[in-house]
């Protein structure tokens, strides 16, 4: 198996984030909240990249904010994944009613913009890591809804899912140990783009003042702190515009690879 | 009837129940939310009687279906409340602010359209050669790009790189057309970019699949030349996927203008709905997002009709 460059990038990439991710404790060279320098002040030895708008070390801040963003985004991906995929699946072998009610209430969510949704919502609801995650991860569920229902409804009319209903096997084997097993390969190709997705989100609302809130510190917060730099020339704000950049482009990398690779599984089946 | 006409028909009725429903949804929505109007209001340190007070005043304490279909008559008669927080009318505010978020929507729309149709053709054109890999690797580069962080590059690039423009989009009225739209410049420079890669995409493929028709052959062998055949033959039989997904991306610049007149501190709709939804001041959120909720239901509408009538087959039953 070759792993084209594009895709190596990725996952390497990928790889490192997770890494300083994981142990951005013993990563980072400062703590996250402590003005340990001047205002502004550029890079040097002692900072890599320089200090932010109140004289925090930007490298640990952006390690930091890297820990909160993807912690946030796989939390809510997930959560979006168990939902979608667990009604969608049901929704497909159910049909009938349930299938019914479920797309019509998904039809309905999906009828108005996530970030309208979301920000109504967080009009009412307290602001914390708990909320946002529940918040983005049931929105982001409709798009995933859509993906397992469609890929279960080609899956349960295969004569493997007839024979297992036949056998008398309950629903519960019928999803769970025929389906998804089948389902999974188109669903993991497509999780990388609902993570990026829910990276972009969460970094959205906190720039816009509705997310993550200080003293802790995601990349999107870190830009809407910094964003008066630039206008005198400080490219502080672009770090973290820079770090998330990068994140949604190498994991769309590895995912385009995963999705491309199934793909042509299949095809290599005369499917 | 017209099948057209009854299919037209049907769309938009579809579309308006959608819109009631969605309706509900902001509004009874809310309420099932935890969460109390009034404490959020008035905060956590407010006294029981100050509670009780604003919820009187508020009509809190009736049932929330009969403020429901009470607010959705005072909607229907343009009577959107008064805010919560200043006391304004929702109504005159949203009216004042929704002219500048059009303008700008609409400068990106004017610009990005053209664009990026003349890029999909160039870029079928010359499928999978150099103008085609440049074309496409730059849009892939703007398509993962959320809209702020693509304005702070724009805005790094277009006034300390280049200083042309100001990074801050002031407008207001009394501005002459010319330096308004001098002052739109960057925010529509960074919508054009977020919508641009995907209908270039779209255009892209939907001209490509076509030029696998036994009439484009045809074409090919009566010997017309490339741009000839896309611009008679493949262009106008792909026009039904392309307008459907133009159409949809100026939905999604409904999204995109949020984003963008926050990053600008742009006064419109969007910087609007923020700034509420940061002072919890619900029937002005409530009322906006009707608003953006029935522009982009309203798009949407409008690219399945589009999709609709410019699909021959259903134009002409035999």
């Amino acid at each position: 198996m070759r792993i084209p460059v594009s895709a190596l990038f990725g996952l390497v990439l990928t790889g490192v984030f997770l890494f300083t991710a994981i142990f951005a404790q013993w990563i980072a060279p400062y703590p996250i909240d402590a003005a340990v320098g001047g205002v502004w002040e550029g890079p040097s030895a002692r900072f890599w990249l320089g200090t932010d708008t109140i004289g925090r070390d930007i490298l640990s801040r952006l390690i930091y904010g890297g820990q909160i963003t993807i912690f946030v985004a796989l939390a809510s991906s997930l959560l979006s994944f168990g939902l979608g995929s667990f009604f969608g699946f049901l929704a497909a072998t159910r049909g009938g009613w349930t299938d019914q009610i479920l797309s019509r209430v998904v039809d309905l969510m999906m009828a108005i913009p996530a970030l309208i949704v979301a920000l109504v919502m967080l009009s009412v609801l307290p602001l914390n890591l708990t909320v946002l995650i529940l918040v983005m991860g049931v929105l982001d569920s409709t798009r995933v809804f859509r993906l397992a229902r469609a890929v279960a409804m080609d899956i349960a009319v295969m004569d493997y899912v007839e024979a297992a209903k036949l056998r008398g096997e309950k629903q519960r084997w019928v999803i769970f140990r025929e389906i998804l097993p089948n389902a999974l390969s188109p669903l993991v190709a497509e999780f990388g783009v609902r993570f990026i997705f829910a990276v972009l989100f969460i970094s959205t609302l906190s720039f816009l003042g509705l997310g993550i809130q200080p003293p802790l510190a995601d990349w999107g917060g870190m830009v809407k702190e910094n964003k008066d730099g630039l206008i005198y020339g400080k490219g502080a704000a672009l770090m973290p515009a820079a770090a998330i950049a990068l994140l949604a482009i190498s994991v769309n990398l590895v995912a385009d690879w995963v999705l491309t690779r199934t793909s042509s599984l299949k095809g290599g089946r005369g499917g | 009837m017209h099948p057209v006409l009854k299919l037209v028909v049907q769309r938009i009725a579809l579309g308006l129940l959608l819109l009631l429903a969605v309706s509900a949804v902001i509004f009874l929505g809310v309420e099932a939310l935890p969460g109390d109007t009034a404490q959020a209001i008035l905060g956590q340190s407010a006294t029981p009687l100050a509670l009780e007070n604003l919820r009187e005043k508020m009509g809190l304490n009736e049932p929330a279906l009969t403020r429901y279909f009470h607010w959705l008559g005072g909607v229907l008669t343009g009577d959107l409340g008064t805010s919560l927080t200043n006391g304004t009318d929702i109504a005159q505010a949203i009216g004042q602010r929704l002219g500048n978020t059009l303008f700008l929507a609409g400068c990106a729309a004017v610009i990005s359209v053209p664009l990026a149709l003349i890029l999909g053709i160039i870029a079928a054109r010359y499928a999978g050669r150099w103008p085609d890999k440049v074309i496409s690797g730059l849009t892939l580069a703007t398509i993962s790009l959320p809209e702020f962080v693509a304005a702070y590059f724009v805005i790094y690039l277009l006034t300390q790189v280049f200083p042309i423009f100001q990074p801050v989009a002031m407008v207001f009225p009394g501005m002459g057309f010319w330096s308004k739209l001098h002052a739109v410049a960057l925010p529509v420079i960074v919508l054009v970019l977020v919508v641009l890669a995907h209908m270039m995409r779209m255009t892209r493929a939907a001209i490509l699949n076509v030029m696998q028709s036994a009439y484009i052959e045809t074409a090919e062998l009566k010997g017309l030349r490339p741009i000839q055949i896309i611009w008679r033959h493949a262009f106008p039989n792909a026009i039904a996927p392309i307008v459907s997904v133009v159409v949809l991306n100026m939905a999604y610049l409904v999204v995109g203008v949020v984003v963008v007149e926050v990053v600008f501190g742009y006064n419109a709709l969007g910087q609007y709905l923020v700034d509420h939804v940061t002072k919890r001041d619900l029937p002005v959120v409530q009322a906006v997002g009707l608003v953006f909720a029935g522009v982009y239901i309203g798009l949407n509408i409008l690219a399945d009709v589009i999709a609709i009538v410019a699909n021959p087959r259903l134009r002409h039953p035999k």
